[in-house]
């Protein structure tokens, strides 16, 4: 076998030889076509688009599955053998009730009514509103024939559904569900800035405090344990949250509801600290030496240095490093689902349960039909993280650079 | 003057402790959390714990299908997420362009990819490997029967493998652009094409580089729980999976549900801390490998 392989290439490179003779010349810039080559690079590049197709595909199936409650007259559905079965399946969460008590007391109907006025501003939409009121008492009245035949179709369901996402209830499984997403924005919102107002200080000060002041040996100290506070898995955070923290914060600051968006906060701000300190260490480490040692050349103590020249030359990356923090926060799930409490309230007072955005998908897609209309309006919150997310570092990663440079460039 | 310059020192003081204190306030936050976790799961930390089944209702026995399940996922994973991973990475290094439009945008997904927030993973793993690939081949293969067409172990591995894959190609360029352009160069002056030089040059040099990319994809797929709570994460199992069709436990989950699910709490507590310190050592063991091995690294491109 080897023998027939040295005469084949043998054979070759005498045809090879023939080809040229001393008095051609030789092409050097005409590279010879390569099978493997080519084929490498064609795999390679089209491997490489994987990550962009990703993107793409999330993008097109997180909403595919969030479009259906728009789609009212379409799609008609059995829905006879699915009511039985969900009515078997909400049977099973024991929370619910508790958190149907709270609805009751937090939502009273002027409450409600009120919120119709404000939106009420067109006279088209008054009309709406108007049906929908009727629809109100009416439907009262129809509950029990229409559980009975089971013959309510998805279309009358999505309908109902867009209408209620602008209200104040979050109450996907009842008779007449509402999927208010007010209430959880609210508490999304509340958390996000909670947990910032504790780690955004925190970790921009730790920044600067191994970007300019510290020895070598302390920095080798700190930066790693904090990139190590990125490494516990946000289920350990959420658990260190739900049995340690929210006794112990409650000890402290004396408040009724053990979880609540004040202990959640905390907890999602040790997640987001080490995002937060990792990009505004960089932005200072990035600030060119020369600012620092002309600053210090005038005069200016370190401290100085540090807050009137280091600080706003890295404005621009610590902004970046607080939007991917919120980002963090916002979409975070684990520590949501352990550390809130979970009831969807609109207060805005720091120690009661929330719900989060995050938190609500977590919870209720394993116990949601598939193809239902709450099941939709899930996806649809997803696809709302989805799009905010990415619009955040979109942000951080054009804008903000691009500041970045002109300002410690000059141009 | 004197006083002047003594209120500017003490100011400074201030300023400079108050940054101090910040960061030793975070330290002190890890601190107090390893040490609780430790001691509240360290008599839990013994072979039987590890090595048996759940019993009782969950309430009493050990972990075993739980760590079996994670090393499944991350395993299964790591074989999805590396090479992509490392191919893109190589895209990246030696055939874009800087500055092309094309390699732009082909960071800004991978960037994008490392922020969007896990439960995301969690509804696509759902709406396309289970709803659309899953019962797409059941309806294909097995002419409607429902096989893949549900949560099971390779469809939460995949998931997973596309949360890690930013993890990978980070550290994967990382490395490759430790390689010095030298040795490339000599490759290419030496008549090698271009993909010879990237699998006898650039390749084997940036094995490390690799090693660290999948430590650090597997610690972080090992933490993750919310991509795979409905992709394929099982309550309670009294099997191991056997196929790739079948659910199983994992680590993260469980200790989600004993903590927030279970009947009794309390009673559960012992099996919970053990749980999360079991956890936390298993990925901060990998953590630690990928410093160490990425810190050889840096030392080898100082060099």
């Amino acid at each position: 076998m080897n023998k027939f392989k040295s005469f084949i290439k043998r054979l070759i490179g005498k045809f090879k030889e023939k080809k040229y003779n001393s008095t051609d010349k030789i092409d050097i810039t005409n590279k010879r076509f390569r099978w493997s080559d080519f084929i490498a690079e064609k795999i390679i590049k089209s491997v490489a688009f994987f990550s962009i197709t990703i993107i793409v595909l999330i993008f097109i199936f997180v909403f595919r599955e969030s479009f259906p409650i728009f789609n009212f007259g379409a799609k008609e559905k059995p829905k006879t053998e699915q009511t039985s079965d969900s009515q078997e399946q909400y049977g099973v969460p024991a929370a619910e009730p508790a958190q149907q008590e709270q609805y009751g007391v937090e939502t009273t109907e002027p409450a409600k009514q009120e919120q119709y006025g404000v939106e009420t501003s067109e006279p088209a939409q008054q009309e709406q509103y108007g049906v929908q009121t009727t629809d109100d008492t009416t439907m009262v009245e129809n509950i029990t024939p229409v559980e009975e035949t089971a013959s309510g179709s998805t279309h009358d369901d999505n309908k109902q559904a867009v209408k209620t996402l602008i209200t104040k209830e979050w109450q996907p499984v009842s008779d007449r569900p509402r999927y208010g997403l007010i209430p959880l924005l609210i508490g999304t919102l509340k958390i996000t800035i909670i947990s910032l107002l504790f780690a955004a200080p925190l970790a921009i000060f730790a920044a600067l405090y191994t970007a300019v002041f510290a020895s070598k040996r302390m920095k080798e100290l700190i930066k790693p344990t904090i990139e190590m506070l990125a490494g516990f898995p946000s289920v350990v955070i959420g658990f260190f949250a739900l049995m340690v923290m929210a006794s112990f914060l409650q000890n402290i600051f004396g408040y009724d509801v053990r979880l609540n968006s004040f202990v959640g906060g905390i907890a999602m701000g040790l997640a987001a600290i080490p995002i937060i300190f990792t990009i505004t260490e960089d932005a200072l480490t990035s600030v060119p030496k020369t600012y620092y040692e002309a600053s210090l050349a005038l005069g200016a103590t370190k401290w100085q240095t540090a807050f009137s020249v280091m600080l706003p030359a890295a404005t621009p990356g610590i902004f970046a490093a607080i939007l991917l923090g919120i980002g963090r926060v916002f979409g975070e799930t684990m520590i949501a689902l352990m550390a809130t409490g979970n009831a969807a309230m609109m207060g805005i007072n720091p120690f009661e349960s929330v719900r989060t955005l995050a938190a609500t998908i977590g919870a209720e897609m394993a116990e949601v039909v598939f193809g239902d209309t709450h099941y939709n309006v899930l996806f649809l919150i997803g696809s709302m993280l989805f799009i905010f997310t990415f619009a955040i570092n979109a942000i951080a990663e054009f804008w903000v650079k691009g500041k970045l440079m002109k300002k410690i460039q000059g141009k | 003057m004197m006083l002047q310059k003594f209120k500017r020192d003490a100011k400074g003081f201030i300023f400079e402790g108050l940054t101090l204190a910040s960061a030793l306030i975070i330290i002190a936050i890890l601190v107090v959390m390893l040490v609780v976790i430790i001691i509240g799961g360290k008599d839990m930390f013994t072979w039987e714990f590890l090595s048996t089944f759940p019993t009782d209702g969950m309430t009493k026995g050990g972990i075993f299908p739980a760590i079996f399940g994670t090393a499944m996922l991350v395993i299964i994973m790591s074989i999805a997420a590396v090479p992509f991973g490392t191919i893109t990475a190589i895209y990246l290094t030696e055939y874009a362009k800087e500055n092309s439009i094309i390699a732009k945008s082909i960071r800004f997904a991978v960037r994008t990819l490392a922020v969007i927030p896990s439960i995301i993973y969690g509804l696509f793993g759902l709406g396309f490997f289970i709803k659309f690939v899953g019962t797409g081949m059941d309806n294909v293969f097995l002419g409607g029967q429902l096989k893949w067409g549900q949560p099971n172990i390779l469809w939460a591995s995949l998931t997973m493998a596309l949360l890690t894959l930013p993890v990978v190609i980070v550290s994967v360029e990382e490395a490759l652009k430790t390689i010095p352009r030298e040795l490339r160069e000599a490759s290419l002056a030496l008549g090698a094409t271009k993909w010879q030089t990237i699998r006898k040059v650039v390749l084997p040099g940036s094995f490390s580089g690799i090693m660290t990319g999948t430590i650090l994809a597997v610690s972080r797929g090992a933490g993750e729980v919310a991509p795979i709570l409905f992709t394929g994460a099982a309550y309670y199992l009294a099997t191991l999976p056997g196929s790739l069709s079948d659910q199983f436990m994992v680590l993260g989950y469980h200790i989600y549900i004993m903590a927030t699910q279970s009947a009794n709490v309390d009673q559960t507590l012992p099996i919970q801390f053990g749980t999360t310190l079991v956890l936390l050592l298993l990925t901060f063991s990998l953590n630690f490998t990928a410093v160490i091995l990425r810190y050889r690294i840096r030392k080898k491109r100082i060099a």
